[in-house]
C-alpha cells in the first residue's frame, strides 16, 4: 500500500480551510465555510473507516517516499520556533523561548546529520489511530458548528474583548489539522512536528483575549506543553542515534523485546505524555486553558490535545507492562485521579469543576496505560470515547449558560432546570454520563478497577475505591442544584442559544446514550480488535452477559423516571410552604430573621474550599507527583545507563 | 427459573422482613431505654396510615424522585437475591441513593437540603469500603458473581475479616444508626428537624420508609454472604449473624450521640484503611 489520497485530504483540509477562513470578511460566508468544512471532516473520516474496512481493517503503513514532505515539515517547524521565539520576546518570557529552540535544533539535527534507515513509511492506520481520527472528527467538527454561535453570544456578553473571530476559527481548524497528522504519523519526526503544532494552537487559542490572565496562562500552557516536546526530542534523539529508525512501532517493537534501547525512548515520549495529558505536577495549564472562549477549552479538554497524550501512552502500553516505567505513569496517573477529584469538590466554578475533573479522568486513563495490561487498555479506550463525548457535551453546555445566565458559576445554576430548561436538561445528561450508573464512564471506571485487581495493583484499587467516592459527591451535589425547586427568581433570563449550539448538543447526547446502549456491541467489534492488534488476543474484561445486562439497566433507567412521571403527573397534591420552624414569610424564598425583618432563604452546597481547595492541595500534589517522577526518573535511566 | 423464584420472593417479602425488622429494632430500643415501646406491626400500622393520608407536598416531583428511588432500591436487591454480579448491585444501589438526594434537595427546604447535603457526604464516606469488600469477594472466590460466592465451599468470613469489620462499621452509616445519623435525625427537634426526610409527608414518606425496607434486607443480605457457602448449616449461621450484627447496630445506636460529618468521614475512612485495606493487601499477597 502506497498512500491513500483520504490521508492527505484530513490532514490538509483543515489547514486550508483555516487559512481561507482567516482571509474572508464576510462573516456569514465564514459560517458556511465552516459547516461545510467540518461536515466534510466527519464525512472522510467515515470514509475513512470504511475504506480501510474495506481493505481487510488490518494495520496498514503508507508513504514511503516522503523527502519532499519532510522538507516542507522541517521548515515549518522552523517556522513554528521563529513565531514563539518572537512572541516570548514580545511578552518579555526570554527562557520559554529556549524550550523551543533547543528541540527544534535537535529535530534538524537528527534530520540532516544523523544517519537513518531509509524508507520507512510515515502513516499508520490501524484501528486506534482510526478511533482516534474518529473522535477528533467528530467531536471536532461539532464542536466547531457549535462554536460558531457560541462566539456571537460570547463577544454580546464580553464585549470588552477585541472580536478576532477570523484567527479563532483558523486555529481551531489548524488544531484539528495538527491532531489528525499526529494520530496517523508513524515516523517519530512527523509526531514531533504535529506535537509542536497543538502545543503551539493552544498557547494561541488560549490567549486569545489578549488579557493579561490569559496572557500569563497561556504562557504557562506553552512552557509545560513545550517541556514536553522537548522531552520528547531527546526521545526520538536517543532512539535515532542507538538503532537509526524513526519508526514509532519500532519503538514499541524494541520495548516489548525489553532491550535497554528503549527504555530510555520510552520513559521520555511517557512524560511528554504527562505533560500533553496535564497530569501533576503539569496539572496547572489546563485549569489556566479555562480562561478562553469555550470552544477552545471543549476542544482542549475533550476530543483533542489532552487525549493525544493518552494515545500516544495507549500506543506505548504494550512496551511499558510490567516496567519501572509503568509503574511511574500509573502511580501518577492513579495519584492524580485522587487528588484532583478532591480538589474538584471545592471549585463551585462550573468551568472549573469540568477542568479538574477532565484531569481526574485522565489520570485514570494515564494509569490504565502504565499498567499497560489488555484489560486495563479495554477500560482506557472505552473512558476516552465516553470521556470525550460527555466532556464535550458539558463544555459547550456551560458556555452556553454562561452566555444566557452570565455566570457559570454552580451556585446560580440553582433551579436553571426552571431558568433555562433546555441546556439543563442536557447538563443532566452529561454529568449522568460521566459517572452514574450504568453509563459508559461507569462501566469503563468498573473495569478499571477490576483490571487493576487482576494484575495485583494494590494502589490503583484503593486510588479507584476513594477516588470514585469523591468523583461520586461533586457530580453529584452539581445536579442536586440544577433541579432544586424554588428560589425561583423575579430576573428572568432569555435562553439566547443559538440553534447550530442546539444542535451540536442534541448530536453530543443522542451519540452518548446510543453508545451506551451499543456497548457490547462496540466492545465486540471494535475495541476487541484493537486489542488484539496490540496485544496479540483479547476478551471482554466485562463477560458479554453482563454487559448485556448493564444495557437492560439502561433501559430500565431511562425508562423509570419517565413511567413514573407518567404516573406522577396526575397526582392530586397539596401544595405547602417548606419547614422553616414557623418563620416563613410569603412564599418559599424568605424568612424572617432575628430582627424581624424578611430575609432571602440562600441554599449552597458544600465546597471547603479551605480544607480541600486548590490552594491547599495543587502544590503538596505537585511536589509529591515531581518527587515520584524525579526519583523513577533517576532510577529507570540509571538502571540502563550503569 | 430458581433464580425467578428468589427474585419474586425478595420482592414480597423484602417488605414484611424489613418491616419486621423494623419493628424489632424499635421494640429493643425501647427496652434498652426502659420503655415498653409500640408494638412489633407498628411500622406497618404507620406505613399504611400514611398511604391513606392525603399527600401534602412542597415540590410535587418529589414523588417521581421517590418512586424512581424505590425502583431502583428493589432493582438492586432483586440482582442481588437473583445472584448476578455484586459491584453491579451496589452501583445501581449508589444511583437509587443519588435519586433520594435528588427527591430532598429538589424542594430547597433548608433543612431537607442541610440533610441531603451530609447524605451526600455520607455516601462518599461508605463507598471505599462497599468496593473493597467487593474486592474481597472477587479475591476470596474469583468471581464476583453473587450465586458463585454463595455456593462455593469456603468460608469468607475467615479470609475477610478486615472486610467484614469495615461494612460493618458503613453499615451504621447506611442503616442511619447513631453517631452515624447525620442526614436525618430519629427525632424532630433536632438541628437539622428531620434532615433528608423533613419535606417528606405522607405517601411520600410511605415510599421511603418502603424503600429502607429494601434496602436493609439487602444489606442484610450482604452481610449473610460473609458466611453463606455450600453446607445447608451456614445458612443457619447466616441468620444469627445477621441478627448479631442488627443488635450490634441498634445497641451502638443507642449508647452514642451523633457525630460531625468530619470525625464520621476520618474514622470511616480510617477504619476502611487499617481494616479493610490490610485484609486487601493479605489477600494480595496469598493471591500472587
Amino acid at each position: 500500500m502506497t498512500g491513500l489520497p483520504l490521508i492527505p485530504f484530513l490532514i490538509l483540509f483543515p489547514f486550508c480551510v483555516g487559512a481561507t477562513l482567516f482571509c474572508i470578511q464576510n462573516m456569514e460566508v465564514r459560517k458556511v465555510i465552516a459547516y461545510v468544512s467540518s461536515s466534510l471532516i466527519i464525512l472522510a473520516d467515515f470514509i475513512l473507516l470504511f475504506a480501510w474496512l474495506a481493505m481487510g481493517a488490518r494495520p496498514v503503513t503508507m508513504y514511503f517516499e516522503t523527502a519532499f514532505v519532510d522538507r516542507v515539515m522541517l521548515a515549518a517547524e522552523l517556522g513554528l520556533m521563529v513565531l514563539v521565539v518572537f512572541l516570548c520576546f514580545k511578552y518579555r518570557k526570554y527562557w520559554i523561548s529556549l524550550l523551543s529552540i533547543i528541540p527544534t535544533c535537535m529535530i534538524l539535527w537528527i534530520e540532516l546529520y544523523v544517519p537513518k534507515a531509509e524508507g520507512g513509511g510515515k502513516i499508520y492506520l490501524d484501528h486506534l489511530s482510526i478511533l482516534m481520527c474518529l473522535i477528533v472528527g467528530i467531536i471536532g467538527g461539532l464542536i466547531i458548528v457549535y462554536g460558531a454561535g457560541y462566539m456571537d453570544g460570547y463577544h454580546q456578553h464580553r464585549s470588552d474583548v477585541p472580536d478576532r473571530r477570523r484567527y479563532f476559527f483558523m486555529l481551531l481548524f489548524f488544531f484539528l489539522g495538527a491532531m489528525f497528522g499526529f494520530v496517523l504519523s508513524e515516523s517519530l519526526l512527523w509526531i514531533d512536528f504535529f506535537w509542536e503544532c497543538t502545543s503551539i494552537c493552544s498557547f494561541l487559542l488560549i490567549g486569545y483575549t489578549r488579557e493579561p490572565e490569559a496572557i500569563n496562562n497561556s504562557f504557562r500552557a506553552l512552557w509545560m506543553n513545550l517541556f514536553g516536546g522537548l522531552c520528547l526530542a531527546i526521545g526520538i534523539w536517543q532512539f535515532v542515534t542507538h538503532t537509526g529508525s524513526v519508526s514509532l512501532h519500532e519503538l514499541i517493537a524494541v520495548g516489548v523485546a525489553g532491550r535497554a534501547v528503549a527504555v530510555i525512548p520510552v520513559v521520555l515520549i511517557a512524560v511528554a505524555a504527562l505533560t500533553k495529558s496535564a497530569q501533576l505536577p503539569f496539572s496547572t495549564w489546563l485549569i489556566g486553558a479555562m480562561v478562553a472562549p469555550t470552544p477552545s477549552s471543549a476542544l482542549l479538554h475533550s476530543a483533542t490535545m489532552v487525549k493525544a497524550g493518552i494515545y500516544i501512552l495507549f500506543r506505548l502500553a504494550p512496551a511499558m507492562q510490567g516496567t519501572l516505567t509503568g509503574m511511574m505513569i500509573s502511580l501518577i496517573g492513579g495519584f492524580t485521579f485522587i487528588i484532583t477529584s478532591i480538589m474538584a469538590i471545592a471549585q463551585s466554578d462550573g468551568k472549573k469543576v469540568l477542568a479538574f475533573s477532565t484531569i481526574s479522568n485522565l489520570g485514570l486513563m494515564v494509569a490504565c496505560a502504565g499498567m499497560g495490561r489488555m484489560e486495563t487498555i479495554w477500560a482506557g479506550v472505552f473512558l476516552m470515547i465516553f470521556h470525550a463525548i460527555s466532556k464535550s457535551l458539558l463544555f459547550q453546555d456551560v458556555g452556553a449558560t454562561e452566555n444566557s445566565l452570565h455566570s457559570r458559576d454552580i451556585e446560580d445554576m440553582h433551579g436553571l432546570l426552571y431558568i433555562l430548561p433546555k441546556l439543563a436538561i442536557f447538563m443532566f445528561i452529561g454529568i449522568a454520563g460521566m459517572f452514574l450508573a450504568p453509563f459508559g464512564m461507569l462501566i469503563a471506571k468498573w473495569s478499571a478497577f477490576k483490571a487493576s485487581v487482576d494484575s495485583g495493583n494494590v494502589m490503583m484499587v484503593f486510588f479507584i475505591a476513594f477516588g470514585s467516592a469523591t468523583t461520586s459527591l461533586y457530580w453529584t451535589k452539581w445536579m442536586g442544584k440544577l433541579i432544586s425547586q424554588s428560589h425561583i427568581r423575579e430576573k428572568k433570563f432569555e435562553d439566547i442559544t443559538k440553534r447550530n449550539e442546539m444542535i451540536s448538543l442534541s448530536i453530543h447526547a443522542a451519540l452518548m446514550i446510543l453508545l451506551c446502549l451499543l456497548f457490547p456491541l462496540l466492545s465486540r467489534v471494535y475495541v476487541n480488535p484493537l486489542l488484539t492488534e496490540m496485544f496479540g488476543a483479547a476478551h471482554d474484561v466485562l463477560p458479554q452477559s453482563v454487559l448485556y445486562v448493564l444495557v437492560l439497566i439502561i433501559i430500565i433507567v431511562l425508562a423509570v423516571p419517565v413511567i413514573s412521571y407518567n404516573y406522577v403527573k396526575n397526582y392530586r397534591t397539596n401544595r405547602k410552604l417548606s419547614y422553616m420552624n414557623g418563620i416563613n414569610e410569603g412564599d418559599n424564598r424568605f424568612f424572617i430573621d432575628s430582627f424581624g425583618d424578611p430575609k432571602r432563604l440562600w441554599l449552597s452546597n458544600y465546597y471547603f474550599p479551605g480544607r480541600i481547595g486548590q490552594r491547599k492541595l495543587m502544590v503538596p500534589g505537585q511536589l509529591f507527583a515531581m518527587t515520584i517522577l524525579i526519583v523513577m526518573m533517576i532510577m529507570i535511566i540509571g538502571g540502563v545507563v550503569a | 427459573m430458581n433464580m425467578m423464584m428468589r427474585v419474586a420472593a425478595y420482592i414480597v417479602l423484602a417488605p414484611i422482613v424489613g418491616g419486621l425488622l423494623q419493628g424489632i429494632d424499635r421494640k429493643i430500643s425501647a427496652r434498652m431505654q426502659r420503655r415498653v415501646g409500640p408494638p412489633l406491626l407498628q411500622p406497618f400500622y404507620d406505613v399504611i396510615k400514611l398511604l391513606k393520608k392525603q399527600a401534602i407536598t412542597v415540590s410535587t416531583s418529589q414523588t417521581f424522585f421517590l418512586l424512581t428511588y424505590l425502583i431502583m432500591m428493589v432493582l438492586t436487591g432483586a440482582m442481588f437475591y437473583g445472584g448476578t454480579d455484586i459491584l453491579m448491585c451496589f452501583f445501581v444501589m449508589s444511583t437509587a441513593a443519588t435519586f433520594l438526594y435528588f427527591a430532598s434537595v429538589v424542594t430547597s427546604s433548608p433543612y431537607a437540603t442541610i440533610g441531603s447535603n451530609r447524605e451526600l457526604i455520607q455516601m462518599m464516606t461508605y463507598e471505599p469500603a462497599v468496593l473493597l469488600a467487593c474486592v474481597g469477594f472477587y479475591l476470596v472466590e474469583g468471581t464476583f458473581n453473587v450465586e458463585e460466592i454463595a455456593i462455593s465451599d469456603k468460608l469468607d468470613l475467615a479470609l475477610m475479616p478486615g472486610f467484614f469489620i469495615a461494612f460493618v462499621f458503613i453499615l451504621t452509616i447506611k442503616m442511619r444508626k447513631s453517631p452515624f445519623d447525620l442526614s436525618t435525625s430519629h427525632h424532630m427537634h433536632q438541628e437539622i428537624v428531620k434532615g433528608i426526610t423533613t419535606e417528606m409527608g405522607a405517601q411520600n414518606l410511605a415510599l421511603f420508609q418502603i424503600s429502607e425496607w429494601y434496602e436493609n434486607v439487602f444489606l442484610m443480605g450482604v452481610v449473610g454472604l460473609y458466611v453463606v457457602n455450600s453446607s445447608p448449616l451456614s445458612v443457619i449461621a447466616a441468620l444469627i449473624l445477621i441478627a448479631a450484627v442488627y443488635f450490634l447496630e441498634i445497641l451502638i445506636d443507642n449508647t452514642s450521640a451523633r457525630m460531625k460529618w468530619e470525625s464520621m468521614l476520618k474514622i470511616t475512612w480510617i477504619v476502611t484503611l487499617l481494616s479493610a485495606g490490610v485484609n486487601l493487601l493479605a489477600l494480595m499477597l496469598i493471591h500472587i
